[in-house]
């Protein structure tokens, strides 16, 4: 049993002990608190063999003799940063090559905690990481280096007070813990030195007679220094005031953060995400609640350093100077090739600056009037979302010879993002190079942001880069699980099986027996975490019972474990063209919990008894032990369903299946289910290990596929019916929002124009129906163009809490279901975890964790799945992407590749069009001056001098077009790019 | 991220610098106050609460007089500038109502009312500083004031809050905590081990009840320790004070059985 002791506290120095503030509340009353606080002398200091501190059981990670590797100091050494150190040098700290044993004090710890919580966080997983020699000293608790503020002290003196002490504190403590031994001459003796960037606090460390140094100093003294400085963020006092002083100030300045919130509050400002438009770079938008229409952004000024992703406060400028968005393609890297990042050539500059202005302020005059949007600028950030962004070197900005330190310019791969100017002594090994950057800070004399290095990824183009950077792009985490988490896994490791059917056994208790039941699986060829499984039998009253079998990935995976942690924040398995990031390790997810034939798994079953016509007379749910007997893909399923010389019971039993399924979807589709379709690609791979992908090819869907789907389907809805009815307050469900009728506006008037087609976007019943209209006997194909059009129109859909919404908005639009979740993937989706637990607490089977009553943890906790089922889908989104560009090349040598497109949008100087086959979308830009734009009817006139013979040609939007598409590499940024020309009915080559 | 305030952090330590088991600071009072038969002051941390004891003696009311036993009659009184935030109580305040209630039924079975029919025992119990814990306060304190005003008790009845922070228990919890964490009020009978009140009124999940439990009831005994040592001591006094007779002067003979310290130092602040 534990100690219980009684801690005391002396009454005398209630200064000390005791903390006195006061608070004012939401309500605007300030009320006093008063805290205690206990110092203690046994607060450990955690270097390794000290004689003073009784370590506890674990070994403390700083070294005795502290690092031993800068020049400054021979005798050994400890780094003692301050807060500002962790908030500005967080990439440095991260860096695998710095590290010196770091002292890190509870009141730094406090402050960045206080400051940044993602930086907190991030400093908090350093201090756990194993190759990391980090040591917290709760200094406050500690008798000896406890502060209190003075009068007339700032908190910011107190705590940098505090500092200094705690680091004078280490040098007397080491000294103290090293004692003479007579007759022996004295030990050298390492000593804590305080890394500080403020230089009053240097110069006070100094009076108090210890060391001190600056960042740059500290890092110039080291071994490895020249590529550590570079991941050094810059700061304020790298520059010259004299040239600062001189330069202009390109944007104007932001109001102070008092002044935003009061105005968001008053409503004359508007707050909200700052979105980059990817085609022009000079144009924004920002979707705020009080307008209908996204609030415009035009041009540098107006969009004032916002980058994509930053909350902003905006300012909407008077009605009469509004706009419509510019219909225009202006691409960065060809508008401002010549800019120089040294910033030296003012006048160049202004040429550039002319320029800009010019693709902004041109042809307001033939705006349509109705287009006109509410137009404003940027005047504060509220929020930066700066992240590490992976770049590529611009070769243009600098001397690809020399490697002294000079200024560069970083290139984004998003689109989205500004160029970054960094300092760097490695420019030239960063040539055909992607490697991460942040951005420290973008000042209004600065056209663009200064950033520094961080890490460099690899080699352009190469597989495991191309994947690394996609994965980092999209935040999607991917290191290999830690051992904490393997421990989790069943010891027996892949040895593990279901154990023998006896009475007592607890892996037994309340699990029905199917391991009779003739239950086969189907999936999709080399799938290896399979999930689900299937059943269907005729019952003696005419019925037919069907069951669908999931993994029974709650038998592993208990809350509250460091897995299962894990897979909370990872949320979904991601699915990459060649590479899979397991939410769960793969022990679990392609062997224990996969449901593979023939041998003995655990399951979660669902059973339903449904009449003929596929109504459900009765379902139940059950954990179970199943053994399948086949493992098909959705071609063999097909095949051997049409065979008529089946007759086995399981050939019968897809076949009821099928029958089943087809009567589902029926019911299903009159409720008013959307047929939706999405660009989806296959990339054919020669083999596991080939390095090219041989070619594309579109996603076949079968009769088995939609067998599958519909089975899935009603298991999702009947557990979210179960869960609901069980947990009111706290069900993991899904929904989709029908969409504002406004977001259709665009669509159906371009549907209106061109093909005289009208979209009834009512109700998901009329949208549906309005879309199985849209047929165009000549053009196969425009019918899927036009879903995959609507698709873009719609929400995403979304895991809630069910207590935190009204119940009439539960409905799921796209399946027209009244209520939904998901529970048939728990090996890939985390919600599917919860939704399980859920299920087997709402049968009884096994009491609810606590966690899962809490409303605010689901909440929290669906939060983040939700954000990284969109990451995840953009990241293989963006896989699928470099490997059709892969391909494209590939198929490029062989011969120029032409291919059938439609155009989807149309621009002043271009078209959008989309490739069907390759599930790419393109632009076709052409000279302004030589086509005439009809903005009203969505068409481009080509006259007839440009066609070469062909008379004046229309394009219109939905027009069926054939492009030349080539692959090409920007020369400067080296980013990869396909490019389009028209080939048929006009030839754009050159226009 | 709800709090600001981390409950327990990564060293171990609660955001007031105690480890998990460590019970806050205690000073006990034994000091006898105006006309009451008994008294006593007792502090945990920045919670402090007077209680004074009267009687048995005669009912006030004749209908509630049972003419088997004693009436234990509870009256709490939270002062206005007890909390942070200064509020004045009424008298039927349901919280004061119930915080009265759990004494009454805490003490009914531990003092041994049948030797007083007929008669009634006032227990008034003021609370003069709130930070977490008025239930242990107002039970210790009650039993020490039941103590000195020489009440026969079968028992002393010692009380401590327990709580759990995620997976980890906590001892003795601060207001701060107490709003933060599911927490659990237990007073045992250190001598028979018999717990006399548990009280719980947020919800904490059955797998992690007993742990708390369990160590509720552990740090009862140690709070016994520290009970029983004060009341030793008051009780020595008293009786070195008999042996030499009132008249004769000792230093501080005035205060020298009024005041039972647990501290030596606080005698010099008189």
């Amino acid at each position: 049993m534990v100690e219980i002791t009684i801690r005391k506290r002396p009454r005398t120095e209630a200064v000390v002990t005791q903390r006195k503030f006061f608070k004012k509340t939401a309500r605007g009353k300030v009320i006093k608190v008063l805290r205690e606080r206990y110092l203690r002398n046994d607060v450990g200091c955690g270097i390794q063999g000290c004689s003073i501190c009784s370590s506890g059981s674990q070994s403390p990670p700083l070294p005795s003799k502290g690092g031993s590797d800068h020049t400054s100091f021979p005798n050994g050494h400890f780094v003692v940063p301050d807060t500002n150190v962790f908030l500005s040098q967080m990439d440095l700290i991260e860096s695998p090559t710095f590290n010196p044993p770091i002292i890190l004090l509870q009141t730094v710890l406090e402050e960045v905690r206080h400051r940044s919580f993602p930086l907190y966080k991030r400093l908090g997983a350093l201090v756990k990481a194993d190759d990391k020699r980090i040591w917290v000293f709760y200094n406050e608790l500690c008798s000896d280096t406890a502060v209190v503020r003075n009068e007339d002290e700032t908190p910011n003196d107190r705590n940098d007070r505090g500092i200094r002490k705690a680091t004078a504190w280490y040098n007397t403590h080491i000294s103290l813990s090293h004692p003479p031994i007579r007759d022996q001459p004295r030990q050298p003796i390492p000593v804590a030195t305080l890394l500080t960037d403020d230089a009053a606090n240097r110069k006070k460390a100094e009076q108090e007679g210890f060391s001190c140094l600056s960042v740059r100093k500290y890092v110039e003294g080291m071994k490895n220094a020249d590529s550590l400085l570079d991941t050094i963020a810059v700061g304020d006092n790298d520059i010259e005031p004299t040239k600062a002083a001189m330069k202009q100030r390109i944007y104007p300045e932001y109001l102070p953060l008092s002044a935003l919130v009061a105005g968001v509050k008053g409503g004359q400002l508007h707050q909200g995400n700052f979105l980059q438009n990817q085609y022009n770079y000079l144009e924004g938008s920002v979707n705020v609640s009080s307008y209908d229409k996204p609030i415009l952004l035009l041009g540098r000024e107006n969009m004032n350093r916002a980058v994509q992703g930053d909350i902003v406060a905006v300012e909407i400028l008077p009605e009469s100077e509004w706009k419509a968005p510019t219909d225009e393609v202006v691409d960065q890297d060809a508008t401002l090739k010549n800019d120089d990042a040294d910033e030296s050539e003012e006048e160049g500059e202004d040429v550039e600056a002319a320029a800009e202005k010019k693709l902004v302020g041109s042809d307001s005059s033939e705006r349509r009037h109705s287009e006109r949007q509410p137009t404003g600028r940027v005047v504060g950030i509220i929020k930066r979302n700066w992240r590490s962004y992976v770049c590529h070197i611009d070769k243009g900005s600098f001397n690809e010879s020399s490697h002294a330190l000079q200024t560069v310019f970083a290139t984004p791969v998003s689109r989205l993002l500004p160029r970054i100017r960094l300092r760097t002594r490695q420019a030239p090994t960063l040539i055909s190079q992607k490697f991460l950057v942040n951005i420290d800070r973008w000042d209004s004399s600065s056209r663009y942001p200064d950033g520094h290095f961080v890490r460099a990824l690899g080699k352009i183009e190469d597989k495991a880069t191309e994947q690394e950077s996609i994965l980092l792009e999209y935040g999607i985490p991917y290191r290999p699980f830690g051992q904490a988490i393997l421990d989790c896994l069943p010891p027996e490791g892949d040895k593990w099986v279901v154990p023998p059917k006896q009475p007592g056994n607890p892996a037994w208790r309340d699990r029905e027996d199917l391991r009779d039941v003739i239950i086969c699986s189907i999936d999709p060829p080399g799938c290896q975490d399979i999930d689900d499984a299937l059943h269907a039998k005729m019952l003696p009253n005419g019925n037919i019972e069907a069951g669908v079998h999931i993994a029974d990935v709650s038998h592993f995976v208990h809350p509250d474990t460091p897995m299962d942690s894990e897979a909370a924040s990872r949320g979904t398995t991601v699915y990459l063209v060649d590479k899979r990031i397991d939410m769960l390790p793969s022990l679990l997810g392609t062997n224990l919990c996969s449901l593979r034939p023939f041998v003995e798994r655990l399951a979660f079953s669902v059973i339903w008894e449904l009449s003929p016509d596929a109504e459900i007379v009765n379902v139940r749910f059950t954990k179970s032990v199943i053994a399948s007997k086949a493992a098909f893909t959705y071609e063999e399923a097909q095949i051997r369903k049409d065979d008529p010389k089946r007759t086995d019971e399981l050939t019968q039993s897809i076949r009821l299946l099928n029958s089943l399924a087809i009567k589902l979807k029926a019911g299903r589709m009159a409720a008013g289910a959307l047929n939706l379709a999405s660009p989806e690609v296959k990339i054919q791979m020669d083999s596991s290990e080939a390095s090219e992908p041989i070619d594309v090819e579109q996603k076949a869907l079968r009769e088995t596929n939609s067998l599958v789907e519909e089975f899935m389907l009603l298991a999702n809805i009947s557990v979210a019916r179960k869960i609901e009815e069980a947990f009111p307050n706290t069900a993991v469900l899904r929904r989709h929002l029908p969409p504002a009728p406004s977001r259709f506006d665009n669509l159906k008037d371009m549907l209106k124009k061109c093909k005289g087609f009208s979209l009834d976007v009512s109700s998901s019943k009329a949208l549906a129906d309005s879309l199985d209209k849209c047929i165009d006997p000549t053009e196969p194909k425009f019918n899927t163009l036009v879903r995959i059009l609507t698709t873009r129109c719609l929400q995403a859909a979304e895991y809630f809490c069910s207590g935190n919404e009204g119940r009439d908005t539960f409905g799921h639009y796209g399946l027209a279901s009244p209520i939904y979740t998901h529970f048939t993937s728990p090996i890939r989706r985390y919600a599917d975890v919860l939704a399980h637990r859920q299920l087997s607490a709402a049968i009884s089977y096994a009491p609810l964790h606590p966690s899962l009553h809490s409303k605010s943890h689901i909440t929290q906790v669906l939060q983040v799945v939700n954000q990284r089922h969109t990451s995840a889908q953009m990241a293989s989104r963006g896989s699928v992407d470099f490997y059709v560009t892969l391909a494209l090349k590939g198929r490029a040598q062989r011969g120029k590749v032409i291919e059938d497109a439609y155009v989807t949008r149309t621009y002043q100087n271009g078209l959008a069009v989309f490739v069907h086959k390759l599930g790419i979308t393109g632009i076709v830009t052409f000279d302004k001056g030589k086509t005439e734009f009809d903005a009203e009817n969505y068409c481009i006139k080509f006259p007839s001098s440009v066609t070469g013979g062909k008379g004046e040609v229309t394009i219109a939007v939905f027009s069926k077009v054939s492009v030349h598409i080539e692959v090409e590499q920007d020369k400067n940024t080296q980013r990869g790019k396909t490019k389009m020309t028209l080939v048929h009915p006009v030839d754009s080559t050159h226009l | 991220m709800s709090s600001r305030v981390e409950i327990l952090n990564d060293g171990g330590y609660r955001s007031d610098g105690r480890k998990q088991y460590e019970l806050r600071d205690i000073t006990i009072d034994l000091t006898p106050r105006g006309s009451a038969d008994g008294s006593a002051t007792i502090t945990h941390g920045l919670t402090e609460v007077l209680v004074e004891v009267f009687g048995p003696r005669e009912a006030k009311v004749r209908s509630q007089t049972m003419h088997d036993r004693a009436l234990i009659n509870v009256e709490v009184s939270l002062l206005p500038f007890s909390a942070s935030e200064r509020r004045k109580r009424s008298r039927g305040d349901k919280r004061v109502l119930e915080l009265a209630a759990a004494i009454k039924s805490t003490f009914e079975p531990v003092v041994q009312t049948s030797i007083y029919p007929r008669s009634e025992i006032d227990i008034f119990v003021h609370v003069l500083q709130q930070d977490g814990g008025l239930l242990q306060a107002g039970i210790n304190a009650t039993t020490l004031a039941l103590i000195t005003a020489g009440i026969p008790m079968i028992d002393f009845v010692c009380a401590v809050t327990g709580g759990v922070y995620s997976t980890s228990p906590l001892l003795d919890l601060t207001t701060l905590e107490e709003n933060d964490t599911p927490n659990v009020t237990v007073a045992i009978m250190p001598r028979t081990k018999k717990v006399t009140l548990v009280s719980m009124e947020t919800r904490l999940h059955v797998d992690r009840f007993g742990d708390v439990f369990k160590l509720a009831c552990e740090a009862g005994a140690v709070l016994h320790q520290e009970m029983k040592v004060a009341v030793e001591s008051r009780t020595r006094k008293l009786v070195g004070a008999m042996e030499t007779g009132p008249s004769i002067a000792i230093p501080g003979a005035e205060r020298g059985d009024r005041d039972v310290y647990m501290e030596d130092n606080m005698n010099d602040d008189f």
